[in-house]
C-alpha cells in the first residue's frame, strides 16, 4: 500500500473485478493466486475465457503459472531488474504512451536514465529469464489495449518491498495502463478485509480515509474535534519498527488485536522472546493462538465473519455488510463493545455504540466512505470508494482523473520513480547454495489459525519442497526428513519432491509452525518503508539426516521440532 | 490448466504414439525431459495448449493404434500435452468404442453381429473365434489377440464382416468381408504380423460392372473406371471439370444452381442444401467451417464408403465447391473409424490434391483458399448427429447438443458450420455438369436428381445402386436381383434401423421424399434390406432394440433409460415372457417410444423406437408367444 499510496495518494488496487474479465492482458506477477486467492483467481478464469492471454511472473511454476500462456521463472529477487529491462524495452522501441507519460506523469527523464543501462542481455542475465522472452512481454503489455498487472507477497515480502512495488507501478504509468477501464495495477489481498484495515488507518501514518497523520492539518482537525482530544501530527511504528523498539526497550506494552506474530514473524524464535518480555502483553483473539499464550491477558472476541456486525472492505475497494448470525460462546464480546468498555475503564463513556454508530462516525470523518450509508451498502449489495456523498454511485476503477487536461481536475501528477536493483540480503553461497522461497497453500493460511481445525482432503503436511533435479544430485527420496539450515537456524522436515520447482529452488510454507518452524529459517531484514520481512528470500543448505546420532546432534545445534 | 494428475506415467512407446501427432514437447514443464532439458526458465502454455483440444482423439487413436489400449499413464501424458483435466480426457477415452481404457490384446478381430450379418451367418464365424481365441474380449493363449462383438461394421453388402485390428507402431487394419472359415484361417492360425491386406474393389456397385448398366450412372460413373488413388487418373476422368464451373459461376452461383437443382439432403434429413449453404454464406461471423459427415454408421448402410474407396477425389473436388460458396477456407471430412481402407484412400487423396494445389491457400490459382482436414471417428454412431459430430472434432464426447441455435450460425467451434453428407456433397459435381434445372429435371418435382440406394440383406446381389428419384421399392429390388435363393420376401427394412419396416405389399411404394412422408415411413439412409421367410423377425427387433441402447451417449434422461426399458421389454417379448400381457407390453412400448420421441435431446432417441413399433404394427409379431 505504501508504494501506492506514494505514486497515487490512495492505496488501493485501482481495478474492479469485472475489469479483470473484460481485460486483454493480465499479468501475475509474484502471485500464485490460484492458490492463494483462489476468489479473485474466479475472475481471472472468467477473464481468459473471455480471451485475455495470461503471463505469470514466479520462481516456481505455480498452478497459476500453468494456466498461463507465458511463465517467467525470474530468480527469486530481480523483479525490479525485469521491470527495468522490460521499461528499457519499451522506452526504446517507443512504445510507452507518450501523451499520457507528459500528461499525467512527472521525473520520466530521470527514470529513462535510470532504466537505459538495463538491455535486454542484462535483464536476462540477472532474472535468469530469455532475452527474447523479456521482450516478448515487454511488447505485448506495452501494446496491449487493455493489461492489468497484480501482485502479491512475491513482490511485497522483500526487504525492498516498496521498490519492488513502484517499479511495477512504473510500468503502468510507462504505458498507460491506469486510470482506465480494464487497465490497472492491483496488489491482491489475502483476506476479505485487508484492504478495509488499511482504510480504516491501520497504518501508521494514515487516519481513516488515507488522510495523512502528519501532513494533513484539516483532517486532523476534524478528528481533534470529534473526538475531543488532540491529535499528535506523528506516524505511528509499522510491525518491524514495533519489534525493533522492543528490542530497544522502547516499546514494552503491547495490545494484540486479531495477530499470531508468534509465529509470522521472520526470525520467529527471536520474535517470541521480545513478545514474552514485555511488561504488559493483552491479546485479543478468537483463538488462543500462540501469542495469546504468552499474553497476561487475554480478551475473547466474537468472529468477525458471523458474530458481528459491520463492514468487509474487499480487493476491489468494495465495502460490504457484514452481519452477525450467531450469538458468540462464551464471554467472548464484539470487538467494539470490547474497546469500548476499555475506553470506560479508562475513563471515557463511549457508551455502547453499534456497529452502525461506528460506521456513521467513520462516514462523518472519511471524506472517500461520505456516501456510504448503511442503507445504501444493503441497497447496492456494497459500493466501490471513493464515494463521497450519497448521490455518487462509488468508483469502478481508480485514478482516471489522470487523464484530465484540467490541472485542477488531474491533481497530482503520478511520479515515475528511479528504482535500484538490490538482490536478496541473504546472499546464496557454497555453505547455503539454495534458495528458498516461502508462499501459501489453497487449503491453509497463514500460520493456520483460521484454517488449521479444517480438515481438507487436499491438504500436506509442511515439508521442503524440492525440485527433482536436487532430489536426484543430493540423494533425496520423498517423505525422507532432512536437515534444513539458513544462517540463523536449522530445522527438519521431510521432503517433498516438486515439479513446480527448477533446480537450486526449494519452497516451504509457514502454515504448520508446530510441524516445521519456517521462519525460524527466515531473515528479518524488512523493508524501511512498509515493514514487511523478507520472507520470499533465505538461503539455505538442505543435509540428509543419516543416522539418529545426527538427529541428536542437530538438535543440538538449535533444531526445535 | 493446473491438472490433477495421478501417479501413473506414460511408457515411452506411449509418449512416442502421443508426440507422434502434437510433436515433441517444447520443455520439460510441459511433460519433456527436465533432466536434460532447457533452461527451466520459460514455459508456454495457456491459450496455445487449450486451443489444440481438438487434438484429443487423433492423440488417442494413435495411442490406441500403437498400444492396443489407452492406459492411465498415457492419458496423464496426453492431459499434461493437451491441458486437458485427466478426468475429461477419461471421459472423452471412455465414450468411443474404438478406445479401450483397460488393457487389452494388440490384435483384435471387431466381428459384425448386426441385422445384415446376423442373417448372413455372423453366428458362425463368432462361433470360430471364440473356438480359437476363447472367451469374447479376453486375450488368447498367446496373449497377443482377442476378439469382440461389434455394431455394423458398413460392409453389409459384404456380410458377414470382421474388422482386424492390431496395434504397433506400423498399425494394421483390414476389413474382411465376406468372412468365412476359410479366409479366417490365416488370421486364427498365424500369430500377429503375419497378416497381410487386400484392397477394395468397385464390385459393391454391381451397376458399374455392367456395360449397359453403367451408361445411366451419374453419381457412380467414375467408379471402377478410375484409379483411386491416383489425381492424373481422376482428372483423366472428367475431375475438377465441376469446380472450374464452379468458379466461372461465383460463390453466389454455385448455391443458385444448388438451388435450382433443389437438391435436398441424403443423410437422412433432406434438408435444402442450398438454403443450407446461402443462410452459411451469410453469416457475418468468420470463420466458416465446412464439414463432410462421413460417419456413415446406419446399420445397414455402407453407400458412402464405396464412394469414398473407390472415387475419393470427387468428395474432395465436391467439398472444395462447397467451402467456395459458403465461403468456408477450411473443411473437415469426419470419417467413421471403422472405414480403414477409405481413411486410407482419403488420406492420400487430400495429400495429392494439396499437392497440385487442388488444395491450399490458391486453389487452382484461383485466389481462394481451402483446405480439407481428415478426422477419424472412434466407433460412436451417435457422432453421425451433426451436433455430437462437431464435438467429436472438437475433442469431446459425442454428446450432441441442443438446437437451436442451428450449425449455420453456431456449428463447429460455434462458428457458421456447412454440414454435408457425402452423397450430398457429390451430387453437386452432378449439378455443375448439368445445371440446376437439368437436374432438378431428372426425379420426380419434389424429389430430384439420382439417388443412392444401399441392398442388403436376402437379396440375390447386395450393393449399392443408383437410381433416379421416383423408382419403386421393387424396381430397386429386382435391380438387386430379387430375393435370393427363390425364397419368399417376408419383410423390409427401409432408411435403416432408424427406419421402418415394411411388407411385401410396398413394392409400388415410390421411394421419393414425398412418396414416404405419405406412406409414414422414411429413405433414410437410403437402407433397403431385405428378410425372407425363414429370417427370425423378433431376433432382428431384439438387435435394434440393443443397438439402440448400446449406442445411446447417455447424456438426455429419456434416451438414456428408455433405450434400456424397450431392449428389456423386447427380450422379455421375445422369450415369450410379457409382464402382463403382450398388449400390455405394447401399450408400454408405446408409452416409451411417445416418450423419447417427445423429450429427447437428438434424432437418436427420437427415432428409436420407430422400426420396432412399425415391425410389431406390420407383422402383428409376439402374438403367439403372447397367447401362450
Amino acid at each position: 500500500m505504501v508504494g501506492l499510496a506514494t505514486a497515487f495518494g490512495a492505496g488501493g488496487g485501482t481495478s474492479s473485478y469485472e475489469e479483470v474479465e473484460n481485460t486483454d492482458l493480465i499479468i501475475l506477477w509474484g502471485s500464485n493466486a490460484r492458490e492463494a486467492h483462489p476468489i479473485f483467481f474466479h475472475h481471472v478464469l472468467k477473464g481468459i475465457r473471455n480471451g485475455a492471454r495470461l503471463f505469470v511472473v514466479d520462481p516456481r511454476r505455480t498452478v497459476s503459472a500453468e494456466w498461463a500462456d507465458l511463465w517467467l521463472g525470474i530468480d527469486v529477487g530481480t523483479d525490479i531488474a525485469l521491470s527495468n529491462a522490460i521499461a528499457r524495452e519499451i522506452i526504446v522501441n517507443q512504445l510507452y504512451h507518450q501523451p499520457f507519460v507528459e500528461l499525467a506523469t512527472t521525473g520520466f527523464d530521470e527514470y529513462r536514465d535510470s532504466v537505459m543501462d538495463w538491455t535486454l542481455e542484462r535483464g536476462a542475465q540477472e532474472t535468469g529469464v530469455p532475452a527474447d522472452v523479456i521482450r516478448e512481454v515487454a511488447h505485448a503489455y506495452a501494446k496491449a489495449d487493455r493489461a492489468m498487472i497484480c501482485w502479491t507477497l512475491g513482490i511485497t515480502e522483500h526487504h525492498n518491498a516498496v521498490d519492488n512495488v513502484l517499479a511495477l507501478i512504473n510500468l503502468g504509468l510507462l504505458t498507460g495502463h491506469v486510470g482506465t477501464y480494464g487497465s490497472g495495477l492491483n496488489p491482491l489481498r489475502g483476506q476479505n478485509n485487508v484492504q478495509g484495515g488499511g482504510d480504516m488507518g491501520a497504518i501508521p501514518n494514515k487516519l481513516p480515509g488515507f488522510q495523512d497523520i502528519e501532513t494533513d492539518a484539516d483532517a486532523r482537525a476534524r478528528f481533534e474535534e470529534a473526538w475531543g482530544t488532540p491529535i499528535v501530527p506523528k506516524s505511528g511504528w509499522h510491525l518491524s519498527q514495533m519489534f525493533e523498539a522492543m528490542d530497544r526497550g522502547d516499546l514494552t506494552a503491547l495490545y494484540v488485536i486479531g495477530e499470531n506474530p508468534a509465529t509470522s514473524e521472520a526470525d520467529a524464535q527471536h520474535a517470541r522472546h521480545l513478545l514474552e518480555t514485555r511488561d504488559t502483553l493483552i491479546v485479543q483473539d478468537i483463538f488462543m493462538t500462540q501469542t495469546a499464550q504468552l499474553a497476561d491477558v487475554v480478551l475473547p472476541a466474537a468472529n468477525s465473519s458471523f458474530e458481528s456486525d459491520g463492514t468487509v472492505t474487499n480487493s476491489e475497494r468494495r465495502t460490504q455488510r457484514v452481519r452477525k448470525a450467531l450469538d458468540p460462546p462464551g464471554e467472548a464480546r464484539d470487538d467494539i463493545w470490547i474497546l469500548a468498555q476499555l475506553a470506560k475503564r479508562l475513563g471515557f463513556d463511549w457508551g455502547d455504540p453499534t456497529a452502525e454508530e461506528a460506521w456513521d462516525e467513520c462516514r462523518s470523518l472519511s471524506p472517500m466512505h461520505r456516501g456510504m450509508s448503511w442503507a445504501r451498502l444493503e441497497e447496492l449489495g456494497g459500493i466501490q470508494w471513493p464515494c463521497p456523498d450519497e448521490s455518487h454511485p462509488g468508483t469502478q476503477f481508480l485514478h482516471a482523473r489522470l487523464w484530465a487536461e484540467d490541472p485542477a481536475e488531474q491533481g497530482p501528477k503520478a511520479p515515475l520513480s528511479v528504482v535500484i536493483h538490490d538482490p536478496p540480503v541473504d546472499l546464496l553461497s557454497e555453505e547455503f547454495p539454495i534458495r528458498l522461497t516461502t508462499g501459501r497453500r489453497l487449503d491453509s493460511y497463514n500460520t493456520g489459525v483460521q484454517s488449521g481445525m479444517y480438515s481438507s482432503p487436499l491438504r500436506r503436511d509442511e515439508a521442503i519442497e524440492v525440485s527433482p533435479e536436487d532430489a536426484a544430485r543430493l540423494g533425496l527420496s520423498e517423505g525422507e526428513c532432512v536437515l534444513v539450515s539458513s544462517r540463523r537456524a536449522a530445522v527438519e522436515a521431510p521432503v517433498h519432491v516438486a515439479e513446480t520447482l527448477r533446480p537450486g529452488l526449494a519452497f516451504m510454507t509457514l502454515h504448520f509452525p508446530d510441524q516445521v518452524d519456517t521462519n525460524a529459517l527466515t531473515i528479518d531484514a524488512t523493508d524501511p518503508k512498509s515493514g514487511t520481512a523478507e520472507f520470499k528470500a533465505t538461503a539455505v543448505r538442505i543435509d540428509k539426516l543419516p543416522s539418529k546420532d545426527a538427529e541428536l546432534i542437530s538438535q543440538g545445534e538449535g533444531s526445535h521440532r | 490448466m493446473d491438472l490433477h494428475l495421478t501417479d501413473a506415467t506414460a511408457t515411452d512407446e506411449e509418449r512416442a504414439a502421443v508426440d507422434a501427432v502434437l510433436g515433441p514437447p517444447a520443455t520439460g514443464w510441459v511433460g519433456g525431459d527436465r533432466l536434460h532439458g532447457d533452461t527451466h526458465r520459460v514455459a508456454r502454455g495457456g491459450r496455445a495448449a487449450r486451443d489444440q483440444r481438438h487434438l484429443l482423439l487423433p492423440v488417442l487413436h494413435s495411442v490406441q493404434g500403437r498400444v492396443g489400449w489407452v492406459s492411465p499413464g498415457a492419458l496423464n501424458y496426453v492431459s499434461q500435452r493437451l491441458s486437458v483435466p485427466p478426468a475429461e480426457a477419461y471421459g472423452v477415452a471412455s465414450f468411443y468404442a474404438m478406445f479401450s481404457t483397460k488393457p487389452r490384446a494388440r490384435a483384435v478381430l471387431h466381428a459384425c453381429d448386426d441385422i445384415a450379418c446376423r442373417i448372413n451367418g455372423a453366428e458362425q464365424v463368432i462361433a470360430r473365434l471364440r473356438d480359437a481365441f476363447g472367451p469374447e474380449g479376453e486375450p488368447d493363449a498367446t496373449g497377443n489377440r482377442t476378439w469382440l462383438r461389434s455394431p455394423c461394421l458398413g460392409v453389409c453388402e459384404a456380410a458377414p464382416a470382421v474388422l482386424l485390428q492390431q496395434a504397433s507402431d506400423r498399425p494394421f487394419e483390414l476389413t474382411i468381408a465376406p468372412a468365412s472359415n476359410g479366409n479366417l484361417e490365416p488370421f486364427v492360425s498365424t500369430g500377429p504380423g503375419t497378416w497381410t491386406g487386400v484392397g477394395s474393389d468397385a464390385s459393391a456397385a454391381p451397376q458399374t460392372q455392367d456395360a449397359t448398366a453403367r451408361v445411366s450412372l451419374r453419381l457412380l460413373r467414375r467408379i471402377g473406371l478410375v484409379d483411386p488413388t491416383s489425381l492424373d487418373s481422376y482428372r483423366a476422368h472428367g475431375g475438377y471439370e465441376a469446380l472450374r464451373e464452379a468458379v466461372r459461376l461465383g460463390p453466389g452461383g454455385v448455391i443458385r444452381e444448388v438451388k435450382d437443382a433443389k437438391l435436398l439432403g441424403r443423410g437422412g434429413a433432406a434438408f435444402p442444401t442450398g438454403v443450407k449453404w446461402e443462410a452459411v454464406a451469410q453469416q457475418p461471423v468468420r470463420p466458416h467451417y465446412l464439414v463432410c459427415n462421413a460417419d456413415e454408421s446406419e446399420p445397414g448402410t455402407f453407400k458412402d464408403r464405396v464412394v469414398m474407396e473407390n472415387d475419393p477425389f470427387a468428395l474432395i473436388e465436391a467439398m472444395t465447391i462447397a467451402g467456395y460458396a459458403t465461403g468456408s477456407e477450411h473443411g473437415y471430412i469426419y470419417i467413421r473409424g471403422e472405414y480403414p481402407q477409405a481413411h486410407a484412400f482419403l488420406a492420400s487423396a487430400i495429400e495429392q490434391a494439396r499437392r497440385h494445389g487442388f488444395l491450399g491457400d490458391d486453389v487452382m490459382g484461383q485466389g481462394f483458399a481451402f483446405d480439407i482436414e481428415l478426422r477419424r471417428g472412434a466407433g460412436a454412431y451417435i457422432c453421425g448427429e451433426e451436433t455430437a459430430l462437431f464435438n467429436s472434432i472438437e475433442g469431446k464426447r459425442g454428446e450432441p447438443r441442443n438446437k437451436p441455435p442451428f450449425p449455420v450460425t453456431h456449428g463447429l467451434f460455434g462458428k457458421p458450420t456447412g454440414i454435408n453428407n457425402v452423397e450430398t456433397l457429390i451430387n453437386v459435381l452432378e449439378i455443375m455438369r448439368i445445371g440446376g434445372p437439368a437436374y432438378a429435371a431428372i426425379g420426380t418435382p419434389d424429389s430430384t436428381g439420382p439417388r443412392l440406394f444401399c441392398l442388403s440383406g436376402c437379396v440375390a446381389r447386395p450393393g449399392l445402386y443408383e437410381v433416379e428419384f421416383g423408382a419403386t421399392l421393387g424396381d430397386v429390388l429386382s435391380l438387386a436381383g430379387g430375393i435370393r435363393d427363390g425364397k419368399r420376401l417376408q419383410a423390409i427394412l427401409l432408411g435403416g434401423a432408424a427406419g421402418a419396416f415394411v411388407g411385401p405389399d410396398a413394392m409400388d411404394l415410390p421411394l421419393t421424399f414425398e412418396a414416404t412422408r405419405a406412406a409414414g415411413v422414411t429413405l433414410g439412409s437410403g437402407v433397403v434390406m431385405a428378410f425372407d421367410e425363414t429370417v427370425n423377425l423378433p431376433d432382428i427387433l431384439v438387435r435394434v432394440a440393443q443397438f439402440f441402447r448400446d449406442e445411446s451417449c447417455g447424456q438426455c434422461v429419456p434416451c438414456r433409460v428408455g433405450t434400456v426399458r424397450q431392449e428389456e421389454l423386447l427380450a422379455r417379448l421375445a422369450a415369450g415372457a410379457p409382464r402382463g400381457s403382450r398388449d400390455d407390453e405394447i401399450a408400454l412400448l408405446n408409452d416409451i417410444a411417445q416418450a423419447m420421441r417427445d423429450a429427447s435431446i437428438c434424432g437418436l432417441g427420437q427415432t428409436a423406437s420407430g422400426a420396432i413399433q412399425s415391425a410389431i404394427r406390420a407383422f402383428d409379431l409376439f402374438a403367439v408367444e403372447a397367447g401362450s
